[in-house]
């Protein structure tokens, strides 16, 4: 039992966070935002250039073969940067699906070299992210994963509120696609395990990029002589909404170590994970927001970036509810108590 | 990271549980803060602890422990609460006083306090707030007066847990009467059946005497019931606070057997009961798991040479909003039953839920209040400024 990240682990995760606060500033997205264009190339490159892409992809198929707690801060990095480009959604969920479905394909060599990227169609999720800019997209259809050229598909783009996010709805002619698999479910829920847990990393994340911006303005902003920090009136907001991050960053970490059980114990793990960073990400949007008051509800000020990403995350790869219905099923037919913390479905005898 | 017990942690609980299922007592004792008989009853048990070398499993050996780490301790808390053994009546000798005197205690002093403690044969009490010093702590005046080998203690505690049955207090004095706030103060102990010692206890909420006023007239201490060097009580004393709310105190097991329990209850009603209440036990148990996990992450830092810092202070508003929800959760399915008392004919299942619900209301204020754990939250962990 050692419930503490190993050197090449801090050393993964302070690359990317180092990376990040050089070309992810919020001065950079917003001259993303004024250029109009999904990406910027220059970090995306950058980004590429890390070899991440086949970080979750099984070394047999290619990959690094990592594990989600090897990728997890990773995740939260880009939550806490509220990075535009898919770096999360490519490595740590389309690419390991479709190496699971089709090892072979030359998408996958050819996104795991940082080419292409790949989308992925989910029943979870109603519109699919990033695949105006994809190489290739996996979408299931009655029951079957097939892969699809976004070339041959008529992409409908869903503007969100999160002005970095691209959704689009995506259709497509069966002939012109790739059937990967007639068995697409135990894949999809895997897929699923992973979007949810490294949705809640980047709320975490999220969360504390509003709290860290919060905390910045309230030593700089004075009212009635002193810095608005100093106000306990203030503080204990900040301090409230610090707390519950506090109490969802370890789950999300212990649902990244349980993740490969695919069992109902680490789905739970998975689903109290989303639950508790999507409710941290949502107290901190909002705290941020109060504390910069008027300013907080201006364009101007960069929290709203980061309550938009929280609105889109919170929901995304499995509502509320059905993380909450997902938790209830471990808790209302799986044995209970302090001794079963780390338990998995073998150890139930 | 690894998240899996080794096979000697597994062999450890093994051997933690199989004793307690030998030696738990079966039946509930009667509560140690409303007779001399419930809290000698706990003391035996304490004693029963001790001979079986359970008493402080982290302690040297010498001091009646197992020197074993905190993940071990962890283990033996969840299958001590798993047994359903009696709650500590020694806590704030074991858990709070214990582990500074470690730090803080010469050798002598040591020897002759830790091995008393961990075999129950001296109960502490604390006696740190007064009526002008509550969050305002280094408003302490009771006075140490030196004399000789001897301190003079006078003064008039206040929220002293326990006092009123325990052996020893251990509290906050000013021992240079010139001082202010935090300096010029210093940890002493005094036993509680020592001259001049009045104790007046406090009826709680519920009834129960849990806490007392201390009186203190010209009670004559040694100089060697003072831990660590004149002047330096707020140090150690905060010290001592850091392991109270950061860990020790509050093990998560205690609210993951909470959280089993409102299981169970929900389950016995949940055709009654409305469908958010579900809702409600699931956070419930969400928030004991959380709670457990961000300790044995404390604890394998601590384990690595970390140190403790201000999570002392998310943990104890993590833990004493849980315990409030949770027990808020048991009387939303206990419904209309939840005013009535154990001893009512139409109890029923009604447990220990409503007793339990009013000490988590005592949780955010005991220990520090929550307020003050905001205060330190927002000025050492987020930097913001103090005035």
């Amino acid at each position: 039992m050692d419930f503490h990240f190993s050197e090449e682990q801090d050393m993964t995760a302070d690359v990317i966070r180092s990376l990040l606060a050089k070309l992810c500033t919020p001065a950079d997205l917003r001259r993303l935002m004024a250029a109009g264009t999904p990406r910027d190339d220059v970090r995306w490159q950058n980004i590429v250039e890390m070899g991440l892409s086949g970080a979750l992809v099984p070394e047999v198929a290619g990959g690094l073969g990592l594990d989600a707690a090897d990728f997890i801060r990773v995740a939260e990095a880009c939550g806490y940067a509220a990075l535009p480009e898919p770096l999360v959604e490519n490595t740590a969920v389309a690419l390991p699906l479709l190496a699971e479905a089709a090892s072979d394909a030359s998408e996958l060599s050819r996104a795991m070299d940082g080419e292409i990227t790949v989308a992925v169609g989910h029943p979870a999720n109603p519109f699919v992210a990033d695949a105006d800019t994809a190489g290739a997209i996996l979408m299931p259809h009655d029951g079957a994963l097939y892969l699809v050229d976004p070339g041959s598909a008529t992409l409908v783009a869903q503007p969100s509120i999160d002005p970095f996010r691209r959704l689009s709805s995506v259709n497509f002619d069966l002939e012109d696609a790739r059937l990967l698999t007639n068995d697409a479910q135990p894949l999809l829920e895997r897929a699923l395990d992973r979007g949810a847990i490294f949705a809640a990393a980047q709320l975490v994340g999220i969360a504390q990029a509003c709290i860290d911006l919060a905390v910045a303005y309230a030593k700089e902003r004075n009212q009635f002589g002193k810095p608005i920090g100093s106000y306990q009136a203030v503080k204990h907001q900040l301090a409230s909404a610090q707390v519950k991050i506090e109490f969802a960053r370890p789950v999300v970490y212990a649902a990244a170590v349980a993740l490969s059980q695919y069992d109902d114990f680490s789905r739970a793990r998975v689903s109290h994970a989303k639950l508790a960073a999507a409710s941290a990400a949502d107290l901190a949007a909002r705290t941020a927001i109060q504390v910069h008051g008027a300013m907080g509800y201006s364009w101007e000020v960069d929290v709203h970036f980061f309550l938009k990403r929280a609105i889109a995350l919170e929901n995304a790869w499995g509502t509320p509810a059905f993380h909450r219905s997902r938790v209830a099923h471990r808790v209302l037919t799986h044995p209970l108590g302090p001794e079963h913390t780390f338990a998995r479905e073998q150890s139930d005898a | 990271m690894d998240l899996n017990f080794t096979p000697q942690q597994d062999a450890f609980r093994k051997e933690v549980r199989t004793w307690m299922e030998q030696n738990v007592p079966s039946d509930p004792l009667p509560s140690f803060d409303s007779s001399r008989e419930g809290f000698e009853a706990h003391r035996d048990w304490e004693k029963v602890l001790h001979k079986g070398r359970w008493g402080m499993v982290t302690w040297p050996e010498s001091y009646g422990g197992r020197g074993l780490d905190l993940i071990q301790w962890l283990i033996f808390e969840e299958e001590y609460y798993r047994a359903g053994a009696p709650l500590r009546v020694n806590q704030n000798g074991i858990f709070l006083l214990g582990p500074t005197l470690m730090e803080y205690g010469t050798e002598e002093q040591k020897s002759r306090f830790l091995t008393a403690m961990a075999s129950g044969d001296e109960v502490w009490a604390q006696a740190w707030s007064e009526p002008q010093a509550g969050s305002d702590l280094a408003a302490v005046r009771a006075t140490a007066t030196r004399d000789g080998d001897e301190y003079v203690l006078n003064g008039h505690k206040i929220w002293s847990s326990r006092a009123v049955f325990a052996d020893w207090a251990f509290g906050l004095f000013r021992t240079d009467p010139q001082s202010e706030r935090h300096k010029g103060l210093s940890l002493i102990f005094f036993p509680l059946d020592a001259q001049g010692v009045k104790i007046q206890p406090i009826a709680q909420i519920d009834g129960e005497t849990g806490f007392a006023e201390i009186f203190l007239d010209d009670v004559r201490v040694p100089a060697f019931n003072r831990l660590g060097d004149e002047g330096q009580g707020w140090r150690i004393c905060m010290a001592t606070a850091g392991f109270e709310r950061g860990l020790m105190l509050r093990s998560p097991a205690r609210f993951q057997v909470t959280a089993q329990k409102l299981v169970a209850l929900y389950l016995a009603h949940q055709d009654e009961v409305e469908p958010s209440v579900r809702d409600a036990v699931m956070q419930a148990w969400m928030d004991a798991e959380a709670y457990a996990f961000s300790i044995y992450q404390t604890a394998s830092r601590l384990i690595a040479g970390g140190s403790i810092g201000a999570e002392a202070s998310t943990n104890k508003i993590f833990w004493s909003e849980m315990d409030i929800a949770t027990h808020k959760a048991a009387l939303s399915i206990l419904g209309a039953r939840s005013e009535l008392l154990r001893s009512a004919p139409g109890a029923g299942d009604i447990g220990r839920w409503l007793d339990g619900y009013f000490f988590s209301l005592a949780g955010p204020i005991y220990a520090g209040s929550n307020e003050v754990q905001r205060n330190i939250i927002a000025e050492r962990m987020l930097g913001l400024p103090r005035v």
